[in-house]
């Protein structure tokens, strides 16, 4: 019983891991907008930039995700 | 509580059974061959795919039709972003970034239906997928540069103590970029449908409370439309971020040297 709380408890501590890349991509996202305001004609530019960063980005917090769920039901 | 089990939906299920091939005298280490709820899925999205590009491009109207206007823009998309991260060269490679995108993205809505089996949420799919790019990367990158191939990890107008530390860091982003790529897709489709399921858990066992706990399941209700708006974008997005990172990686097999 103790085991099972422990790995309950494990699960939800590898999530606090997403925080750090909800920040990340908050960054990302808040930077692209106010660079977009600056200048609206290099926006649509800068797109597939803003997509990659995010992606990169996001995997990190996907990892945490994936080690909660390897504690859960692997 | 049965029926809510969040997990349950990804369970691959067997369709109908092949029989099994190579398996000893005891009837033992053979290998099943099954068809699957996997295996119909993808067969339903590469069905879809060819169905809607070959009916609606058959016409060949030089002032497309509706849907042959959806075809074609969906091809300029692809094309553009090719032509844009990956050059001019990259464009031999645009049919293995259009299969990709179009797979990836119909697989995806495939599984918003309800009872549906969402492909991409199986990390061997995401991984197959994955360990495709990157074995056309290594294998275009070597065959076209030869050990040039290998400036992919020492950047360019970098003083020589730097590098030490650099080429460590390059080469072990190099080979997280498989896993990266595969578990992002599978992460976010089994998220987001643990997610969807774990609000209409809600829904079913806070009207099982009786009126007070029926007027409260409105709430998550309204949380579970979003958030299958949510995961409509979610699906899009995974399937462009998917292509653009192949033709960002691709890039780095045609142009190595930063």
């Amino acid at each position: 019983m103790e085991a099972d709380a422990a790995r309950l408890i494990g699960a939800g501590i590898a999530t606090i891991g997403m925080g750090g890349a909800g920040v990340g991509v908050g960054i990302i996202f808040g930077n692209y907008l106010a660079a977009a305001i600056r200048n609206p004609a290099a926006a649509a530019s800068q797109f597939s930039n803003l997509i990659f960063g995010f992606a990169v980005t996001e995997a990190l917090g996907i990892f945490s995700l994936v080690i909660a769920f390897m504690i859960l039901f692997a | 509580m049965a029926g809510t089990d969040p997990i349950s939906q990804f369970k691959v299920k067997t369709l109908f059974s092949f029989g099994t091939i190579g398996a000893d005298e005891n009837g033992a280490n053979g290998v099943d061959l099954v068809f699957t709820n996997s295996a119909l899925f993808m067969v339903l999205t590469v069905g879809l795919i060819a169905t809607y590009l070959i009916l609606s491009t058959r016409g060949r109207g030089l002032v497309p039709s509706r849907l042959q206007l959806v075809s074609e823009m969906s091809y300029e998309f692809i094309a553009n972003m090719v032509r844009s991260s990956a050059g001019t060269e990259g464009m031999k490679f645009f049919p293995l970034v259009f299969s990709l995108f179009s797979f990836i993205l119909i697989a995806n809505m495939w599984g918003m239906f309800p009872y549906f089996f969402a492909v991409t949420s199986q990390i061997i799919i995401t991984a197959a997928l994955a360990l495709l790019v990157m074995a056309v990367v290594i294998i275009y990158g070597v065959w076209k540069n030869g050990f040039g191939f290998l400036k992919l990890f020492v950047p360019s107008g970098i003083p020589l103590p730097i590098l030490f530390i650099v080429v460590p860091i390059e080469v072990l982003s190099f080979l997280s970029r498989p896993l990266s790529l595969s578990l992002r897709l599978f992460g976010n489709i089994l998220a987001g449908h643990i997610v969807l399921k774990v609000f209409a858990g809600f829904i079913v066992s806070l009207s099982a409370l009786g009126a007070l706990g029926m007027f409260g399941s409105i709430l998550p209700f309204v949380m579970a439309v979003a958030l299958t708006g949510l995961e409509f974008l979610v699906s899009a997005l995974q399937a462009f971020v998917f292509a653009i990172l192949t033709c960002i990686y691709l890039n780095d097999a045609i142009h190595p040297g930063h």
